[in-house]
């Protein structure tokens, strides 16, 4: 008896028993949808996990940190030079496995005012142009800084959204997008111009937060507008990112850090190094590059260290792999009982038709024709209640983006879709051995006798 | 050589500490187109014989040859085989698959021979035009009177063109006429050239058979052979044949 007949017998049993084939899909159908949507909805979490980590600079940025020299070169601590231009230089001409290197000179405690407004940039900093390929920043309008802005210490500086939301208003509130090009705001007093605005970063699920306030109607509020707090930032990555105040290295030095610093001495410390490596596969081997060119610039005094961002990816991960197996084994759970109901009803099933299968044995069916019968048929259900569990996973996965329309999208992926169907055939065979056996074995006399 | 020979076969089954000898020492051949009837009482030991002549079962002890196969120690799958191939049975109760119409009731032993679709049809409808039921095919068992019913079991029996065909109690189920009009099939089918074994109770339908075998408390009783002086017809009473002397018939 070839296959393909048994899975048309297989199909046709099952179909001359709708209801009942129907209900016993039914744990199988829930099983896969809860699998199919979990894993749906936990891709749609990590998702906004790497867009977070994205937002703060993508995998492959390196923080050259500054570290306590190691207790064998104690006594050379006074003489740790501190990370400083001429790491950058030498990073930039004796590291190739080095592509960007992005010097910081961090301004703290800056203010942005202009008029009666006021805000503190969540980092005032002087950069290079070599910052928007770290930070991974996309500049909307106007231009970064050039040459000469850096030559000459220019007093401009290119902003978040967030700054130009505080100091010229919100497009939610003024009605239209302020694009404050040229506009002259004041940097701790002294006067900058606006040379550049970064686009607006928000997570999807702010974006789409945003998107369903602006189409809910404007409710009547009473009194003054009132403050709207951190806590409706949304995510605090973006955010952050939002409220950034770049200006020309050289600016910073010149304007800020030049006047300040212990005895009138300024500080020529920068307050950070960011790199990014040529490939994540040459991690390694870029870092041990970059630390031996270090220790030249350095006289061998170990005050750095790295910090690569692979501590956040495995938290990442980890928090993945953990909603991962909470959700897998709901579904395997209910995949299971969907298994005993498949199982159950085939042995009901074979018991109802006892005598036909002494009939078949009788016209010459083998043992092996009734087993693989049996089991194809039990395979055809729970295939079928998985093909009705994918269709019911996609509502799912609709119905949870319409009840919760502002959180992460939920993904349905190719590999949840393979995993569950092959994890409900495993099922249906599971489910089928059994009752198929017990067919198999059958005595084709007491069979034909069987009332 | 005979179609089937049995040698001194026993089944004994063991109820309960209590040896029961469902046949006793049973030896018989049946040759190539020959019409035979089993006759007995319920719980004689016949139905035993015909499934152990028919592969369905296995003797205790003992050897029967079919076809020229050796088959007590077969294996079920083999067992399965053989009576997908060289065996047909016709049951009391029809035993037709319900949920399938007649000519695919028909078709069932030729698909575990793994014959193709298209051949499959042509033979089923060649089967049922054997039987006359040509007009019936697309209908269910449920549909057709019972001895259409028996008409397309048989048609189900013959399609692999078996080289024997067990017919059990086959007019049991259905009234006087009709059962007539399926004993007159086999007759017709018999003197088409096929092996027909008739199981039965009752004598007067054992009567169509030019050789009948009594079977008795496991044990062959009586055995009549109407072939041996060439009386190939109903039987005159007062011709008895001595128990266990089955000679191979005049040919």
């Amino acid at each position: 008896m070839n296959l393909l007949n048994t899975i048309i017998a297989g199909f046709k049993e099952v179909w001359a028993q709708k209801f009942r084939s129907l209900l016993t899909m039914l744990g199988i159908v829930l099983g896969v949808a809860s699998l199919v949507g979990m894993s749906a909805i936990i891709k749609g979490m990590e998702n906004g996990m790497k867009e977070a980590m994205i937002a703060m600079g993508g995998a492959d940025k390196v923080l050259l940190e500054q570290q306590d020299v190691p207790p064998e070169q104690e006594h050379l601590a006074d003489q740790a030079p501190g990370r400083t231009m001429a790491d950058v230089e030498a990073l930039r001409h004796g590291a190739p496995l080095v592509r960007v290197v992005s010097p910081e000179m961090q301004v703290n405690g800056l203010m942005a005012s202009r008029g009666e407004k006021r805000t503190w940039p969540s980092e005032a900093v002087g950069v290079w142009p070599a910052v928007l390929d770290m930070n991974l920043h996309t500049l909307e309008h106007g231009r970064f800084f050039t040459e000469l802005d850096e030559e000459n210490a220019h007093a401009v500086c290119v902003i978040g959204t967030s700054i130009r939301d505080e100091l010229f208003g919100n497009p939610e509130e003024v009605g239209r997008e302020i694009i404050p090009l040229g506009e002259i705001i004041y940097l701790n007093r002294q006067p900058f111009t606006i040379v550049g605005m970064f686009q607006r970063y928000e997570s999807e699920e702010d974006r789409k937060r945003r998107e369903y306030e602006a189409r809910q109607p404007k409710q009547a509020q009473a009194g003054p507008e009132r403050a709207r707090g951190w806590g409706r930032r949304g995510n605090w990555a973006f955010e952050r990112k939002n409220r950034t105040l770049y200006m020309p290295l050289n600016t910073a030095w010149v304007r800020f850090r030049a006047a300040s610093g212990q005895d009138g001495i300024p500080d020529p410390r920068l307050s950070d190094i960011d790199i990014k490596v040529a490939s994540l596969d040459l991690l390694q081997p870029s870092l041990q590059q970059a630390r031996n060119v270090l220790f030249m610039t350095h006289r061998g005094i170990e005050d750095f260290g790295f910090r690569t961002q692979e501590n956040q990816l495995d938290s990442i991960n980890q928090q993945i792999r953990n909603a991962r197996m909470s959700g897998g084994f709901i579904a395997a759970i209910s995949l299971l009982v969907g298994g005993i109901g498949i199982m159950n009803i085939m042995l009901a099933s074979i018991n109802e038709r006892i005598r036909q299968i002494g009939i078949c044995k009788a016209v010459g069916a083998t043992g092996g024709a009734i087993f693989t019968q049996i089991l194809i048929e039990s395979v055809v259900i729970s295939l079928i209640g998985a093909v009705l569990g994918i269709a019911a996973s996609f509502g799912l996965v609709q119905v949870l983006a319409y009840i919760s329309p502002t959180s992460n999208a939920p993904v349905i992926t190719p590999f949840a879709l393979a995993v569950a169907v092959a994890f409900s055939g495993a099922v249906g065979v599971f489910a089928g051995l059994f009752p198929a056996v017990k067919a198999a074995r059958l005595n084709p006399i007491q069979a034909l006798r069987y009332e | 050589m005979a179609l089937v020979e049995l040698r001194g076969v026993s089944k004994i089954y063991h109820l309960g500490g209590e040896e029961i000898r469902a046949l006793d020492n049973v030896s018989l051949d049946i040759e190539p187109g020959e019409f035979i009837s089993i006759i007995g009482p319920s719980g004689s030991g016949k139905s035993t014989l015909m499934h152990i002549l028919g592969c369905l079962d296995t003797p205790t002890r003992g050897t029967i040859t079919l076809d020229g196969v050796m088959v007590q120690d077969a294996s079920p799958r083999q067992l399965a085989a053989m009576r997908n191939r060289k065996i047909g049975f016709v049951f009391q109760f029809f035993n037709l698959l319900p949920k399938l119409n007649v000519v695919q009731n028909v078709e069932l032993p030729m698909i575990y021979s793994g014959v193709s679709g298209r051949e499959r049809r042509e033979k089923a409808m060649a089967a049922l035009e054997a039987v006359d039921l040509v007009n019936r095919a697309k209908h269910r068992p449920s549909q057709l009177s019972g001895g259409q019913q028996q008409r397309a079991a048989i048609a189900r029996a013959l399609v692999n063109s078996p080289r024997i065909v067990f017919a059990d109690e086959p007019t049991g189920n259905l009234d006087s006429h009709t059962g007539e009009a399926i004993l007159g099939l086999f007759r017709r089918l018999s003197t088409e050239g096929r092996t027909i074994v008739l199981v039965t109770h009752d004598p007067e339908i054992a009567a169509v058979t030019p050789r009948r075998i009594e079977i008795r408390d496991g044990r062959i009783a009586q055995h009549v052979d109407l072939t041996l002086a060439g009386l190939d017809r109903p039987p005159r009473p007062g011709f008895v044949a001595e128990p266990g002397t089955a000679a191979p018939p005049a040919s």
